[in-house]
């Protein structure tokens, strides 16, 4: 399977799909010009990667910003991974937000509120 | 430009100098909202809120509220006079800073005909608490689909989550067929 690997800029972020290395991460700032254009190839990823996931999944989550437009197209990859876990794999999301940052602990209990699959907070500490 | 001319204009320079130190405006722009203009605004404003040493707090509030503000121009502000379409997307974009809070400031023409929508989904929202607003944010996420434009009606529920206040919104005539339409977001810098 292929993997992706998209370097994060000041508006868009790192995104790593690799299921070799069982890596399913995305982080950093997203507020991309066209949002349905950048997420668009990660939600075909995720499509393929249904057909043959691995035993376990964990997910990453570890944004510091998106806009409105974004927190609809990370429901849609929530929603990918729900869909895996009924279907019996292993799934793990893990949310990730700097301890100071309520809005974006928020945002994870809401996400966590929606779609039904195990979802881990985890704080940390911005440098 | 002939003398009295050059003089007018230099004492509208002046006066538009007054004027945006007397409402302590920070920045203000009018034209075509971009994703570079987003861009560039956002960061111009990151960085002097970093230089003032603003809460983090204070700085994510006021960074979302103005993407969402430049976004929504971006996407619904309508054409104005016949159908010249160079003017769509266009608005004016302000910020302002005072003791104790920031105001973001946006407005941009609007087809009369949309109005009434509008009102109806900005009514709605002043109409709900922070728990309301959360659970439509969370309908809204999930049922709402990405128009052609990018919004999924996401945007103004955000800014009233962020700042905690009623969204201020006014219209004002034009002409028959279109209206000007303001909004301000008011973050508070004490919080």
């Amino acid at each position: 399977m292929n993997t992706i690997k998209i370097m994060g800029t000041d508006d868009t972020p790192t995104v790593i799909l690799d299921a070799e290395n069982e890596v399913f991460e995305i982080s950093g700032r997203s507020l991309p010009e066209d949002v349905t254009a950048f997420y668009e190839p990660i939600i075909r990823w995720l499509d393929d990667y249904a057909t043959s996931p691995n035993a376990k999944t964990i997910f990453t989550f570890k944004l510091v910003y998106f806009n409105t437009a974004s927190s609809k197209l990370l429901l849609d990859i929530l929603m990918k991974l729900e869909q895996m876990h009924e279907d019996g794999k292993e799934m793990l999301i893990r949310w990730y937000y700097p301890e100071d940052d309520e809005d974006m602990q928020e945002a994870g209990e809401e996400y966590a509120d929606i779609v039904d699959v195990p979802f881990e907070q985890v704080s940390y500490t911005l440098n | 430009m002939d003398k009295k001319n050059v003089r007018g204009f230099l004492e509208f320079v002046y006066d538009f100098y007054k004027s945006m130190k007397a409402h302590e405006i920070t920045l203000v722009y009018e034209g075509e909202i971009t994703h570079q203009i987003t861009k560039a605004f956002t960061s111009l404003t990151e960085s002097n809120m970093a230089k003032e040493e603003e809460s983090n707090t204070v700085q994510k509030k006021v960074f979302h509220v103005m993407v969402e503000c430049l976004q929504n121009i971006s996407k619904h502000a309508d054409s104005f006079g016949s159908d010249d379409f160079l003017f769509a997307g266009r608005g004016i974009f302000m910020v302002s800073k005072g003791d104790v809070e920031y105001h973001v400031t946006t407005g941009n023409v609007i087809e009369n005909t949309k109005i009434e929508e509008l009102t109806r989904i900005l009514e709605h929202i002043n109409l709900l608490d922070k728990e309301g607003l959360k659970q439509l944010y969370k309908t809204q996420m999930r049922e709402g689909r990405l128009s052609e434009k990018g919004g999924a009606g996401l945007g103004f529920i955000d800014i009233a989550r962020k700042t905690g206040r009623k969204l201020d919104f006014h219209f004002l005539s034009i002409d028959e067929e279109n209206s000007f339409f303001i909004l301000t977001s008011t973050i508070s810098r004490t919080e």
